[in-house]
């Protein structure tokens, strides 16, 4: 059993047949690439599984438990965090204090009045921030108003708010988008640093065929709101199918 | 970054209010009345900042929370006792209920929204005290003490004239020092000391929940609530919340005010007062500590000393100068003083939102950094 199970998603918007029977299983552990061609469905898949949208028909179940119709800090608290396709971070706080916050809420849940101590003397919180910040090597970077980090360190700022809430599943929707090569690069490695000393499940939703072959166990395709074909990464380079809908465009 | 820690920023702080019949000598705002108002509206835009400057979420409805206050401890004062600690419970409580009807509903909506509803609701709560609920707020005459009042636990003890307001017998009007220093009459009354304590309490709580993790979540509304969304944080608990501390330290200043003056009109919880509240916040500074006092203090100044200048005052003023140049300043100046006030007034919010968005103590800042050379250094760090 995976530990993530959509069966027979539906979604329409208006006329529009967004997502049509999908099915996925994502095995616990592994690194399942959504990929298509723009306009394939993958972001609204995406945001079916966090709780922003709530699909037509079908099930999504997390670790066995169903979460469709649960609101997006129900979901995040069952251990399904996500990066998204730009950098949603806490723009005009320090570096420090957006780590804290996933922190808090991973140990104190999702509401609680604690207005009595100071959140700057709370060792265990501090210590937990320092050190995701060490392991993705942003501690210089600690005091720095956010805002004004660079777009690659937004992402790494991102990811690391994601991991320190020790997440059971993240979900990436397109981290590398509009990076040069070299940062892209960097994700890739980062990424892979983060597979091999946490061995978090990862849905990654990626353009950059570079990056999926890189990082990806398992491919599955989406084209037009179905899934046309899953499997291994070398199948998945072969498969006539997606050759067609989408590889025959990019550069492999 | 940190200018001083926090005791020393509080300790200065009480130093500075305990002091002040002293400190506002010179500028002639020391008389108790004003004072009083300096402190009262002081706490009132203490708790409107922990809304609007930590979350962003900008009411116009927190004259009704005042509204109620007053009403709440005018009827203590006709029912039970005229010692204020029951009056000031009720108000605060009454607030801390309508603000957690009136959050409830508002808060379902964010941004411009949010601030049509308050609005909407504040108007709604200045019709009902202004006639449908007569019974209750006396309409247009507004809330008064009469002297069949029953006040059951202290109703007998007063003869044909109204009692006045008391913290167990100190009678809150009653002037207990009156020395003249450096040339300046000088009165200290017990009235202004309770609002001073309430105020530092209210700069206390305001700066432990700023510091706290429910003040970083509240920062972190205003900043990105969809990251915090799916950060696994529950939103609206935590805005209505801050809501409802908001309301109650308005309910707070509602009753104090009663407590100066026992009579509670329907005017004070029209919308312009509320208009105020975002005034002083943003005129101060908002989403800092200090600010907000700062803005208070300099609203109901000038509401009550730049109003007084009329054309003679500033005749006196420029009696030195030739009659020519007299008349010319006073035709130049009068316009922005006496009833005008209100021009200066919006002269300088432009001024301040223009050029110190950040607000009074962004430019205190700013005058430091010029005075220590920290500007330069920042400057120069910057360049290199």
């Amino acid at each position: 059993m995976g530990i993530l199970e959509v069966q027979n998603v539906n979604k329409h918007f208006g006329g529009l047949h967004a997502l049509n029977n999908v099915n996925l299983d994502v095995e616990q552990g592994s690194v399942h690439a959504l990929i298509g061609p723009n306009g394939a469905g993958k972001s609204t898949f995406l945001n079916c599984l966090i709780g922003k949208l709530k699909p037509d028909t079908g099930s999504v179940k997390f670790n066995g438990e169903p979460v469709l119709g649960k609101a997006p800090h129900e979901i995040n608290q069952l251990g399904v965090s996500r990066v998204f396709q730009t950098p949603e971070i806490f723009g005009e706080l320090s570096v420090f204090e957006n780590v804290m916050i996933p922190c808090l809420a991973h140990r104190d849940g999702a509401f609680k009045i604690n207005a009595f101590s100071m959140v700057m003397k709370d060792k265990e919180i501090r210590q937990k921030a320092e050190d995701i910040l060490e392991d993705m090597g942003m501690k210089d970077k600690m005091n720095l108003h956010s805002g004004s980090l660079s777009r690659g360190d937004k992402r790494r700022l991102e990811m690391a708010m994601c991991l320190v809430q020790e997440p059971k599943l993240l979900l990436l929707d397109e981290p590398t988008a509009g990076m040069a090569r070299a940062d892209t690069n960097n994700t890739i490695d980062l990424l892979k640093h983060i597979g091999e000393t946490r061995g978090i499940t990862k849905v990654i939703i990626e353009h950059d065929m570079h990056v999926v072959f890189s990082l990806a166990t398992t491919i599955s395709v989406l084209a037009q709101g179905a899934i046309i074909a899953e499997g291994l990464p070398e199948d998945i380079k072969g498969h006539p199918k997606v050759r067609e809908a989408y590889l025959g465009e990019a550069e492999v | 970054m940190k200018l001083m820690n926090d005791r020393t920023l509080l300790i200065i702080f009480a130093a500075f209010v305990l002091a002040a019949p002293l400190i506002f000598a010179p500028t002639g705002a020391a008389y108790p009345d004003l004072l009083q108002r300096f402190a009262i509206y002081g706490i009132f835009a203490i708790g409107f900042n922990i809304l609007f400057g930590l979350t962003g979420y900008l009411s116009f409805g927190h004259a009704a929370f005042l509204g109620v206050g007053s009403y709440a401890s005018v009827w203590m004062f006709k029912l039970l006792t005229m010692n204020i600690i029951p009056a000031l419970i009720l108000a605060v409580v009454m607030a801390g209920l309508f603000s957690l009807i009136i959050g409830y509903v508002s808060l379902r909506r964010s941004g411009i929204y949010f601030s049509i509803l308050t609005l909407a609701f504040a108007q709604m709560s200045y019709n009902l005290a202004y006639s449908v609920l007569t019974p209750l707020t006396n309409g247009e005459t507004g809330l008064q003490l009469r002297l069949d009042d029953p006040r059951y636990l202290d109703g007998a003890s007063v003869e044909g004239t109204l009692p006045s307001t008391n913290l167990f017998g100190l009678e809150m009007k009653e002037v207990f020092w009156n020395p003249n220093i450096l040339g300046y009459d000088l009165q200290f009354n017990y009235g202004y000391y309770v609002c001073a304590v309430l105020l530092i309490a209210s700069f206390y709580i305001a700066m432990r929940i700023f510091r706290s993790p429910f003040g970083l979540m509240l920062r972190a509304v205003k900043t990105n609530q969809n990251r915090l969304r799916y950060t696994g944080i529950n939103t609206r608990p935590y805005t209505l919340t801050a809501f409802v501390i908001s309301g109650m330290f308005a309910g707070l200043a509602g009753g104090l005010l009663a407590t100066m003056d026992p009579l509670a009109g329907a005017e004070r919880m029209q919308w312009t007062v509320g208009g105020e509240v975002v005034l002083m916040v943003v005129l101060g500074g908002m989403g800092t500590l200090i600010g907000p006092i700062l803005g208070a203090v300099f609203i109901k100044y000038f509401e009550n000393i730049f109003s007084k200048i009329n054309e003679g005052v500033l005749h006196s003023w420029f009696a030195i100068m030739p009659e020519w140049l007299d008349n010319t300043l006073v035709a130049i100046v009068s316009p922005f003083v006496g009833k005008g006030w209100h021009l200066t007034l919006g002269a300088l919010f432009m001024i301040v939102v223009i050029f110190l968005p950040g607000g009074l103590v962004d430019g205190a800042k700013r005058i430091g950094g010029w005075i220590t050379g920290a500007n330069r250094r920042k400057a120069k760090a910057e360049a290199e």
